[in-house]
């Protein structure tokens, strides 16, 4: 496939006098009627969500929260009609699965207040609800602004900066913050902020804009290794300076998942952009090779893979950092089983951390593993539509970004879920969508927003040529 | 392009399938053994959603769940904490129960396997399952009478029904407030049961089943009911009467309590020996009854044996004797013999009901959150220790013990009392361990006791069963009579 480096309107040009009045009689507005259907039942899901949370937890009902989240349907109904005009051929699936997540995450964090006693601007439930406010209108900013993904390849070094001045702001004296260890916080007033959420969509577009411009010569020379292409030496730039961006990040930030994610994105977009496993196997030797060194060196790392390995024992699970959070959300897993407790019955609150970085584990004790699969499911479609934006594209830039932005989802619940359930070490990463945090709830929202334009894009083009 | 993201997409499968499979391990494969582990503090919180049952003293509750407004949704309380705290156990919130809080666990919490039914009619209906409750033999009368005798001495008090084994009363001293361990607070209960674990006189043990100590002469008893058993003695049997014995083999002299012979004759008769309480005698019984019989005797009565009550009481010991000396020693409580309270008042028991031992028993009945009597408990038998006739002569015997014997201060004005008291030796410059058992009315039993002071009731070894431990057992025993 070639690579269409300049946003040229070949699109318009080409049979698009002939396409345009067809696409009207195409009736677009069918996959808005089904996005509506979908939003209709997820805001129903959502709503019957915080009742029972109240009837299980409060025992009667409540309905501030329920307006509140009325509040935001109306919201993200907004949302839906904007992309009746603007964005009419997007995906109908991200946003229902977008808003179906959120409001379970909310009806969970709504429920560890109620046992935690909090209300008003205590209740993390609130502040989520008031962060999805933000992150939603963040979402109709986008597609109201960006009519054309392309626009943000024009930016590709624009993006790359602020993403690493992002990422350094937490390092800054005076707002940057330490919480919970990690460093990766900016506090201005009493506001935080976790800037590192926001980085990872730059990084993101500046990585599609940068891959496409380079993937020539990261793709097309090199020797020949066991049957894999590895790369010349001078080539190794880009992927040596991201491994040092994501090993600092380790290093001085203290945060392994960020590291992680940062570095599987990269990983994963260039493996996409020139289709040289060499530099995967290249990426997961330093990555590897980082994480053991970094294991041994550093003692917040070394903790984490003991707890991994083994959390029950009584010296681990006793330790200050040990494994106590990790075994206790194990239990909550447990304690739910198959059919879970029923929202507002277990006890999600003996775990730390029960409404942000263990909201998995709370759900699932709440709701069961029946729950959580369809939780994972929930994910699963959301990526998959994402991949399939990146399957039909028809511009290498948006077929990246799209690719991208997907994965990083996945490697997010990945590591966040696969850390809880002991299939990688635990780290400190926020669930997308579900976890109460607003930086986070804003990303993830560009997110949905930046999918949805780019697959009203692919759906706009007459496709010519599916390959 | 699209061949890399199609494996892209294969990795993102396989990355959620690790996921799938890892949380599939988790809440059904590794639950139950999660489920069970010590450190999982969501189990013992769920057993907290049930009310548990109450444990019930003539109708009224000695403990009771009562809706709390935190995690744990209800408040274990214990309304006469201390007075029934050998009874009841506790109930704490980290650790296991104790007493019958512990013993009929399953019953109060509703978890046993009976109770099957029931939890799947509240899988189904979306009740809170309840515990049943439980219903004591405990006579309160009894209870507070022995509770109030016993006073501040360390030591345990046992009344039993001689003919059913029910028991009427169980105090065991110093006590505790159950109350105190009851607290949902972890660490709150943790140092309360630390001072408790280390208080003096061991709070937290049920002396009267589960404290051992030597018999002393309110064995005698046993040694004389094997003795009219064998068909070679009878109460008139004579035994040689000297002031001083030495114990066979070594140069150990042994007395009687008075340092004299017993009696003015060269021969005493058992009778007399016991009434007097003489040790000699019965250290010459012993050795002429061989090791064998005594056991044989003190097995049949229960010794060797532990019970269910349903707590567990522990096993009273006649270990059996090679060693002559000891065996001599044997014969009046010393030596390696060692008995509960609980033992000792079903010997009265067993002397009082014609020979018969009832199986010794604290619950009454299981009733049903909705008031059905679940289960009755019906007196169970033992076993026969003796024949009615040798019971009889024992019974007799002990009822002159107190009426002109050396159980003077268990006398009662216009009932017929039967008892022994005993003195035992613990070590060389140890307190004495004071004791009584007995039965009244002799003429129809309706309460067998065993009182035990421990420290010599704070007369070193000055004091004696007849001075300290014999008055309790009269308190007691005039309350339940009505005196």
């Amino acid at each position: 496939m070639t690579a269409p480096t300049s946003s040229t309107t070949a699109v318009s040009s080409r049979p698009g006098a002939a396409t345009a009045p067809l696409r009207r009689i195409r009736l677009p507005k069918k996959l808005r009627n089904l996005e509506l259907g979908l939003l209709i039942f997820a805001c129903a899901i959502n709503a019957i969500a915080v009742v029972l949370v109240e009837l299980g937890a409060l025992g009667h009902l409540d309905f501030t929260l329920v307006f509140l989240g009325a509040g935001l349907s109306v919201l993200v109904f907004a949302m839906h009609i904007v992309m009746r005009y603007l964005a009419p051929d997007a995906d109908p699936f991200v946003l229902p699965i977008a808003t179906v997540l959120n409001g379970i995450g909310i009806a969970e964090i709504y429920r560890i207040d109620i046992a935690n006693h909090d209300s008003g601007w205590e209740s993390a439930a609130v502040r989520q609800i008031v962060w999805t406010a933000i992150a939603v209108l963040c979402a109709i900013a986008v597609i109201v602004f960006i009519r054309n993904h392309r626009v943000l390849q024009r930016y590709t070094y624009v993006f790359g900066f602020s993403a690493l001045v992002l990422l350094l702001l937490p390092m800054l004296p005076v707002i940057g913050k330490n919480i919970n260890g990690a460093r990766v916080w900016i506090g201005i007033g009493p506001f935080s902020f976790q800037p590192g959420e926001i980085a990872k969509i730059a990084l993101a577009i500046f990585f599609a804009g940068y891959l496409v411009q380079s993937r020539d010569s990261l793709s097309m020379v090199g020797k020949k290794f066991l049957g894999i292409r590895f790369p010349r030496l001078r080539d190794l730039g880009p992927i040596l300076v991201l491994w040092i961006v994501s090993m600092a990040v380790i290093v001085f930030q203290h945060d392994l998942g960020t590291g992680l994610l940062y570095f599987g994105l990269f990983l994963v977009m260039l493996y996409v952009a020139t289709a040289r496993v060499g530099w995967v196997v290249i990426g997961l030797v330093l990555f590897v090779g980082g994480a053991l060194i970094a294991s041994r060196v550093l003692d917040y790392v070394q903790g984490r893979f003991q707890n991994w390995l083994n959390p029950f024992s009584d010296h681990v699970y006793n330790a200050t950092g040990g494994s106590y959070q990790l075994v206790q959300g194990l239990f909550g897993l447990a304690h739910g089983g198959l059919l879970g407790t029923g929202l507002g019955q277990g006890y999600p609150t003996v775990t730390p951390l029960a409404e942000s970085d263990y909201i998995i584990a709370s759900l699932g004790e709440e709701l069961g593993l029946i729950g959580l699969f369809a939780i994972l499911c929930l994910y699963l479609l959301f990526v998959s539509r994402g991949l399939r934006v990146g399957f039909a594209g028809q511009d290498d830039f948006g077929k990246l970004l799209s690719v991208g932005l997907a994965f990083a989802v996945a490697l997010q619940v990945f590591i966040v879920i696969g850390g809880i359930t002991r299939v990688i070490p635990l780290t400190g990463l926020t669930t997308p969508f579900l976890a109460a945090g607003g930086s986070s709830l804003v990303a993830n929202w560009i997110i949905v927003a930046l999918l949805l334009r780019l697959s009203d894009t692919v759906r706009n083009q007459p496709r010519l040529v599916v390959s | 392009m699209n061949r890399e993201i199609k494996r892209v997409s294969i990795v993102v499968l396989a990355m959620f399938l690790a996921l799938f499979v890892s949380t599939s391990i988790i809440q059904v494969g590794a639950a139950d053994s999660l489920n069970a582990d010590a450190r999982n503090s969501r189990t013992l919180y769920a057993s907290y959603q049930v009310q548990r049952g109450s444990i019930l003293v003539a109708g009224q509750p000695v403990a009771e769940s009562v809706p709390s407004k935190d995690t744990y949704n209800y408040q274990r309380e214990y309304p006469q904490g201390p007075l029934y705290s050998a009874v009841t156990g506790f109930f704490p919130i980290s650790g296991a129960p104790t007493g019958i809080e512990g013993s009929m666990n399953s019953e109060l919490s509703g978890t046993s396997n009976d109770d099957f039914i029931d939890q799947l009619q509240n899988l189904v209906t979306g009740h809170h399952p309840q515990g049943n409750s439980v219903e004591l033999t405990i006579d309160p009368v009894a209870q507070q009478a022995a509770y109030d005798a016993l006073g501040s001495q360390q030591g345990s008090v046992v009344v039993l029904q001689p003919k059913t084994g029910r028991i009427l009363a169980m105090v065991s001293k110093p006590d505790f407030d159950p109350n105190t361990l009851a607290v949902h607070n972890v660490t709150q209960v943790d140092a309360t049961y630390q001072k408790l674990l280390k208080a003096d006189g061991d709070p937290l043990i049920n002396k009267t089943i589960n404290e051992l100590n030597p018999p002393g002469s309110t064995f005698k008893p046993v040694v004389l009911s094997a003795a009219l058993e064998s068909g070679n003695y009878t109460l008139s049997s004579q035994m040689p009467n000297p002031s001083s014995f030495t114990l066979p083999g070594t140069s150990t002299v042994i007395h009687n309590d008075s340092l004299t012979s017993c009696g003015a004759g060269s021969t005493v008769s058992l009778e007399t020996a016991l009434i007097l309480s003489c040790n000699i005698p019965y250290a010459e019984l012993a050795i002429k009854l061989g090791s064998q019989a005594i056991k044989a005797q003190a097995q049949k009565y229960g010794f060797n044996t532990s019970f269910s009550v349903p707590m567990h009481a522990s096993a009273s010991q006649y270990p059996g004797y090679s060693d002559q000396a000891k065996l001599a020693m044997s014969g009046f409580g010393q030596a390696d013999d060692t008995a509960t309270a609980l033992q000792m008042a079903m010997n009265a028991a067993a002397i009082s009901n014609g020979g018969t031992v009832m199986q010794p028993n604290l619950v009454e009945s299981v009733v049903t959150p909705d008031l059905q009597v679940r289960e009755t408990f019906n007196p169970t038998t033992f076993g026969r220790a003796t024949s009615e006739t040798t019971a009889d002569s024992v019974a007799q015997t002990m009822v002159k013990d107190v009426s002109e014997g050396v159980a003077s201060n268990a006398r009662i004005d216009g009932v017929q009392v039967g008892g022994k008291t005993g003195t035992a030796q613990n070590g060389t410059n140890d307190p004495y361990t004071l004791w009584f058992t007995g039965f009244a009315p002799a003429n129809d039993p309706q309460f067998a006791i065993a009182v035990v002071v421990d420290n010599g009731g704070g007369l070193g070894q000055r004091g004696d069963g007849n001075s300290v431990a014999a008055p309790i057992a009269k308190k007691v025993l005039e309350a339940v009579l009505g005196k």
